[in-house]
């Protein structure tokens, strides 16, 4: 049988790097195809050469045998390829109909726009998809798993062959990416072929049927994903060991960092009391929306909390403001990196001392070599990949921007320190680097509370995991009574079923 | 380089063809002229700069500096001193643009509309107090603040060097100028930092007001008068001048040396032309030429990465 696509040696360049070196794959019909890499190892432009959003440099691309041309999107729409964007691109003020026919308007007679049949025809396919929203649903009252939905009625609509699916399940809930895993499943089964990049192991193991490794812009191996494991693909895709892939280590717990009694706010978090030691990696488990980031919002002064106390140390603090947290030692690192945590545009050490510039001036003015100085200082220890510290931090890649904000809020010498979602969309080397640095942490007498979506790092990391549903922290668990099905029966709980 | 250097290469660029077109461009007097006629827009322009660095606009300044050389001269005209006035017409300047930060920040409403609301209410109140009509014969002191010479400096022209100093050095050198830059950037990202983004931003909106009313001391000086009608228009002027000098209507960006480059390439060009006798009413359309022009080529740097001589032969060729 012809393979549904071919990718021949496929070279591309950026100034000053060389993104793909001779990579070729090829498709089947209906299996789905796992792209697997660290951040860097050219999945993603390999994928938008596919979609016709970049061109390559050389190489050929064949469909059902047949050489093609992709100059832009339109090209890779007409031979049915369709790439679903990790940022969805979908416009929050229409409406599910009008986004699905955006570009390709059904019109009546004198040029008007064919509503009716428009969501007539809308209406099919998600009822095909089994999703329960309405063609006149305006998309900025979707969540992110019902948009990607959206995304895939639309490349139904176009009747796509391919569809790329680029993190699909980066920012959804468990129970939505079952969801979701069902309709690719269903897909391929009527012959469409996906492409799938994913940093998950453990996902891409149950979803994919070949895995195809890449990295720093090279083809590495192609492996069928049953007769592979977790270890094999971390030594392909970081082309070393890198031993075990959460590699904590219980230090012991000193006074108390942090007592939180009765804390609510207005809407997302009632009545949740906890405490985090010195020592302590507290971990917090939980569905998306049970309330945790808001509820570290409302410890770092972020939001405003309604009811309950904060004591740092034994003493009972006001916290009105970030300014506030921060004086008392408390950091927050945020899970939107691009749009909480970076300043786009400006130099590393711009970036890394703006939580401590108490520490680097006089008399107001700025003591920018003090602060060149313990940028490099912090580039060396976090082992940040840039090339200088007056890089455009928006330049680097996710992990080291991670690192970038990490050192920003050791600059200001915090005693707790708050990691919303600290390692999504990291590589795994960069990842275990920011676990060991966790370690680090806790050995230097520090607290560090763990929010992740990613069950298996909260339970590799964590001394004690408190799990919230609906608001309110439903149960802790000790590391060794705690694993996945403990977890989710306490973050279900509130759900009646 | 081009980033950089490009409203002084234009400025260069556009005094010598001046120069060349006209033996009277670079008389003693005509350059003198071109200063005294800056400072005005020039101090204004740093107050804009400030706010549109925040990532925010400010439509009050013309409106301000109207009213508070209103006030003052009516003070003036009852016998009060004069050092008494000008500190009153800074004082209300300050708590004008105090006030637009207050409705920007605490009542949450979008700078364009909070000041383009004020701009309203501070003219018509101008208006009322003068019932429309302009306030002549000030003092004849007054006049040092328009056409004064220090050290055979015009005072007004001082002021503006001076005040481009402190503000280049606030803005560059001090914690209070690196918070703006981030809070411009990506404000809630420097929230989260720990920085009192609303303070800041009602200070920087204060010190725009302030400003406003500084130039408005510098108009009355020339004019030895007031007018409720003064500086109309003269925000729209302010905010030309800022971006030509390369600051970013998104915030973030500008530099105050820039912008004062990119109010004397406006008076430089309006000069010029008057001195060639081109219809006045030209010049009008050849600032917004300018203003249009130089916001395209600097996206075009930014997209192409390319130089400025490429820039122009792309422009030439569309």
């Amino acid at each position: 049988m012809v393979d549904k696509i071919q990718m021949t040696d496929i070279s591309k360049s950026f100034p000053g790097v060389k993104a793909l070196d001779n990579v070729s794959l090829s498709l089947r019909s209906g299996e789905v195809m796992i792209l697997l890499g660290e951040n860097g190892a050219g999945k993603s432009t390999l994928m938008k050469i596919l979609a016709g959003v970049y061109q390559a440099d050389s190489g050929e691309i064949f469909y059902k045998g047949k050489k093609i041309e992709i100059q832009n999107t339109h090209d890779a729409e007409r031979c049915g390829i369709y790439m679903i964007y990790q940022e969805l691109n979908l416009v929050p003020d229409l409406s599910v109909s009008e986004n699905l026919f955006l570009g390709r308007e059904l019109k009546k007679r004198g040029g008007f726009v064919d509503f009716k049949e428009m969501n007539r025809r809308t209406r099919e396919i998600l009822k095909e998809l089994n999703v329960h929203i309405e063609p006149t649903d305006l998309v900025r009252n979707l969540s992110v798993a019902q948009c990607q939905m959206v995304e895939i009625s639309r490349a139904l609509l176009v009747k796509a062959e391919v569809i790329i699916m680029d993190e699909p399940t980066a920012a959804i809930t468990n129970q939505e990416t079952e969801e979701l895993f069902k309709q690719i499943h269903r897909l391929t089964k009527e012959g469409v072929s996906i492409l799938y990049i994913s940093h998950r192991l453990q996902e891409v193991m149950e979803i994919g049927d070949r895995i195809f490794v890449m990295r720093d812009g090279m083809y590495i191996d192609t492996v069928e994903a049953r007769s592979t494991d977790q270890d094999e693909l971390i030594r392909m895709m970081v082309g070393r060991e890198i031993g075990d892939l959460y590699p904590k280590e219980t230090v012991k717990q000193g006074e108390e960092i942090l007592r939180v009694e009765g804390i609510g706010s207005a809407d997302a978090v009632s009545d949740v009391s906890f405490s985090v030691h010195a020592g302590e990696i507290l971990g917090f488990a939980g569905l998306m929306g049970a309330g945790r980031t808001e509820l570290m919002r409302l410890i770092a002064g972020a939001d405003k909390k309604t009811s309950g106390e904060i004591y740092i140390k034994g003493n009972k603090v006001s916290i009105h403001s970030p300014k506030d947290s921060i004086k008392h030692k408390i950091a927050f690192i945020t899970e939107d990196r691009k749009l909480t945590g970076i300043i786009a545009g400006m130099p590393i050490y711009l970036n890394v001392t703006l939580s401590s510039l108490g520490k680097f001036h006089k008399f107001g003015f700025l003591d920018t070599v003090k602060e060149k100085r313990d940028t490099e200082k912090y580039v060396k220890e976090l082992n940040i990949k840039t090339p200088g510290i007056n890089t455009d931090i928006a330049t680097l890649s996710g992990g080291n921007q991670q690192k970038v904000i990490l050192a920003r809020w050791l600059s200001t010498e915090a005693d707790l320190i708050i990691m919303d979602e600290p390692t999504r969309g990291i590589d795994v080397g960069a990842k275990r680097e920011i676990y060991m640095l966790m370690n680090e942490l806790v050995k230097n007498g520090k607290a560090v509370i763990l929010i992740s979506s990613d069950l298996p790092e909260v339970l590799g990391m964590s001394d004690k995991i408190a799990v919230m549903a609906g608001g309110k922290i439903t149960g802790t668990l000790m590391r060794d009574e705690a694993d996945q099905v403990a977890v989710m029966r306490l973050a279900t709980k509130d759900i009646v079923l | 380089m081009f980033k950089k250097y490009g409203p002084l290469i234009i400025l260069l660029l556009l005094s010598i063809a001046m120069s060349i077109a006209s033996p009277f461009f670079l008389a003693k007097d005509n350059l003198i002229t071109i200063g005294i006629q800056t400072a005005v827009i020039g101090v204004l322009t740093i107050g804009e700069l400030l706010v549109i660095i925040t990532g925010g606009i400010d439509l009050a300044i013309g409106s301000t500096l109207a009213l508070s050389m209103v006030i003052s001269a009516t003070m003036m005209k009852v016998g009060i001193p004069i050092g008494l006035c000008v500190v009153v017409a800074l004082l209300l300047g300050a708590v004008f643009g105090y006030i637009n930060g207050f409705v920007v920040t605490t009542m949450k409403i979008p700078a364009f509309i909070a000041t383009l609301g004020m701009s309203g209410i501070l003219r018509g109140v101008a208006l009322m107090i003068t019932d429309g009509l302009p306030i002549s014969s000030l003092p004849d002191k007054v006049a040092w603040f328009g056409n004064g010479r220090v050290f055979s400096i015009p005072v007004p022209v001082l002021v503006l060097l001076i005040l481009a100093v402190i503000f280049q050095i606030v803005l560059s050198k001090t914690v209070f100028g690196r918070q703006i830059y981030a809070l411009g950037s990506n404000h809630e990202a420097t929230r989260l930092a720990g920085i009192p983004v609303n303070a800041r931003v009602r200070y920087i909106y204060m010190l725009s007001g302030l400003l406003a009313s500084i130039a408005g001391i510098l108009l009355m000086g020339r004019l030895t008068g007031a007018q409720p009608t003064a500086a109309i228009g003269y925000e729209s002027n302010a905010i030309a001048a800022s971006v030509i000098g390369g600051a970013s209507m998104l915030g973030g960006i500008g530099t105050v040396w820039g912008a004062i480059v990119g109010a004397f390439i406006m008076n430089v060009l309006t000069n010029g032309l008057t001195l060639l006798h081109v219809n006045t009413f030209f010049q009008q359309s050849a600032i917004g030429f300018i203003l249009i022009m130089a916001v395209y080529i600097d996206i075009m740097q930014r997209t192409n990465n390319v130089n400025l001589l490429k820039s122009i032969k792309k422009l030439i060729r569309r």
